[in-house]
């Protein structure tokens, strides 16, 4: 049984920092100003141990990996 | 058809027209009497609120089944179905809660200061009716802080239910501070829990953990006002008027270049047209009309013959949003009055997120370049760029609805842009605007 995850970026707790950009450049880039832009909030299974890693790095804590109710 | 409208004044005296047009419902009383209606004139028509679930008791399944059947969707601007929002509310263990949303701080809308000027005891029914559905002891209405006067008369409509005995939950006035986006229902809500009415975005959302941490909904006036009617005359009633898909009437508020400017009720449907004729027809040729809002869409002369229903709307790439219709004359520059709205909601942002705080100032500032006819490709396409970079970035909607502004203006205008790119300003850049805007100043508190 695989589980859809789906990235999620607190707005209010991000502050750009960009590290989530740096590990995870399939799904995540950043605006001019630093801010990231989801090119796709689905995690597909072979990125999620790599999703994984940019959310536990993120300093702000800004990065979550929401489980979709089925 | 030519009907006459409520003058636009919030404090609700002036004299209504004589009869009154068909479609009116919640102002029915304004058009009889002319004047406000006192808690006794109220009570003498409407009866009190049927509310069927003593404090204390189980949520009152009838009134959700009713407000569902009769199909009556938030008239805030989202257009969200009430009965989802009831049930969500009223399915959790902890006491519920109820907040009137009466802010409108959209700064074109007029809608439900006229309504809570001529008929509060409508609205304060509904909310103590919806307080019975999702089991609340406790409602509180919320109210921008710079209109005094309407906080004393709902202070003073307050004091008459308290006299009279006739509510079983508590209800309380609050005056909170005034800004675009401190209306947004997790702003009322922080603000309510002693923090800043700054939005908070979520989850949990307010259904969930609002108010005192207990389940909280959120509603605008109006839709509020036809629940306490739906509950008296049930869901058959309230689709007699409107279409099949978007049933019952709703407020709108007519500005701009018409000759009566002013709030009326039209069923849902009603083609745009109709509605700018009721409010003594344009004044001059009309290039376009801003609709919803600020946080709206253009939409160009020749869609006025569209019925005011989302569903007609969708495919133009608009809603009803808030029930705003601004006429704007052809000899107006819609570039020019655009990044005079852009600059207002700029300002406006509660400069919490980063794509907002630093994108919306962006996008208005390109879009004043634009419209002082000192762009080129380069520019304009940095502006699109920016522009579909705002949705669904914030912690709340504020940065869409400014995507939705400036991304319609692109497109209604095409034509426009691509003068001010080739030759530069138009002469009616330098005229005086024509769309009111308030002063594209940050907020001074947000407590």
């Amino acid at each position: 049984m695989t589980r859809i995850r789906n990235l999620r970026v607190d707005r209010l707790a991000c502050t750009g920092r960009g590290l989530c950009a740096e590990l995870l450049p399939e799904l995540i880039g950043l605006d001019e100003w630093g801010y990231p832009v989801l090119k796709d909030r689905t995690v597909p299974a072979h990125l999620r141990a790599h999703a994984r890693r940019a959310v536990t790095a993120c300093p702000r804590l800004a990065l979550h990996l929401d489980r979709v109710r089925p | 058809m030519n009907r006459p409208v409520p003058p636009l004044r919030p404090d609700g005296h002036g004299a209504p027209p004589p009869g009154g047009p068909g479609d009116v419902r919640l102002l029915a009383d304004w058009y009889a009497t002319g004047r406000p209606a006192t808690l006794a004139d109220h009570l003498e028509r409407h009866g009190p609120p049927p509310v069927t679930a003593a404090d204390g008791s189980p949520p009152s399944v009838p009134l959700v089944e009713a407000v569902e059947a009769a199909g009556l969707t938030g008239r805030g601007g989202a257009g969200f179905p009430t009965a989802r929002k009831l049930r969500a509310v009223a399915g959790r263990r902890r006491r519920a809660v109820v907040v009137v949303n009466a802010m409108e701080s959209e700064p074109a809308s007029r809608k439900d200061q006229f309504l809570l000027a001529v008929a509060p005891h409508l609205v304060l029914d509904g909310a103590v009716l919806a307080a019975s559905a999702v089991g609340a002891d406790t409602v509180h209405v919320c109210l921008p802080r710079d209109r005094p006067a309407q906080y004393r008369r709902m202070d003073a409509a307050l004091d008459e239910r308290r006299r009279a005995r006739l509510d079983r939950v508590r209800l309380l006035a609050h005056a909170l501070p005034h800004t675009y986006v401190s209306s947004e229902s997790t702003a009322l809500v922080h603000w309510l829990n002693g923090g800043p009415a700054r939005p908070q975005g979520g989850p949990p959302g307010n259904r969930e953990r609002g108010v005192d941490r207990r389940p909280t909904l959120v509603s605008n006036a109006e839709t509020l006002a036809h629940l306490a009617l739906i509950a008296r005359h049930g869901p058959g009633w309230f689709r007699r008027l409107g279409t099949g898909d978007e049933p019952g009437t709703l407020l709108v508020t007519v500005a701009g270049a018409v000759a009566d400017p002013g709030v009326l009720e039209a069923a849902s449907g009603t083609p745009l047209a109709t509605l700018l004729g009721r409010a003594g027809g344009p004044t001059e040729p009309l290039g376009a009309v801003l609709l919803g809002g600020f946080a709206g869409t253009w939409l160009r002369a020749e869609h006025l013959h569209t019925p005011l229903t989302r569903r007609d709307l969708a495919p133009l790439g608009a809603a009803p949003g808030a029930g705003v219709l601004v006429a704007l004359p052809r000899s107006a520059c819609a570039l020019t009055e655009t990044a005079r709205l852009l600059g207002y909601l700029a300002a406006q942002s509660a400069r919490q997120c980063g794509p907002c705080r630093l994108g919306l100032p962006a996008v208005a500032e390109d879009f004043t370049v634009l419209a002082t006819g000192r762009a080129d490709q380069v520019l304009l396409s940095r502006l699109r760029h920016r522009t579909a970079l705002l949705p669904d970035r914030g912690a709340c909607r504020h940065p869409d609805g400014a995507a939705r502004l400036a991304a319609s203006a692109l497109d209604a205008f095409a034509e426009d842009v691509g003068h001010h790119l080739a030759h530069g300003p138009c002469p009616a850049a330098r005229r005086p605007p024509r769309i009111p805007v308030p002063p594209a100043t940050p907020p001074e508190t947000w407590r």
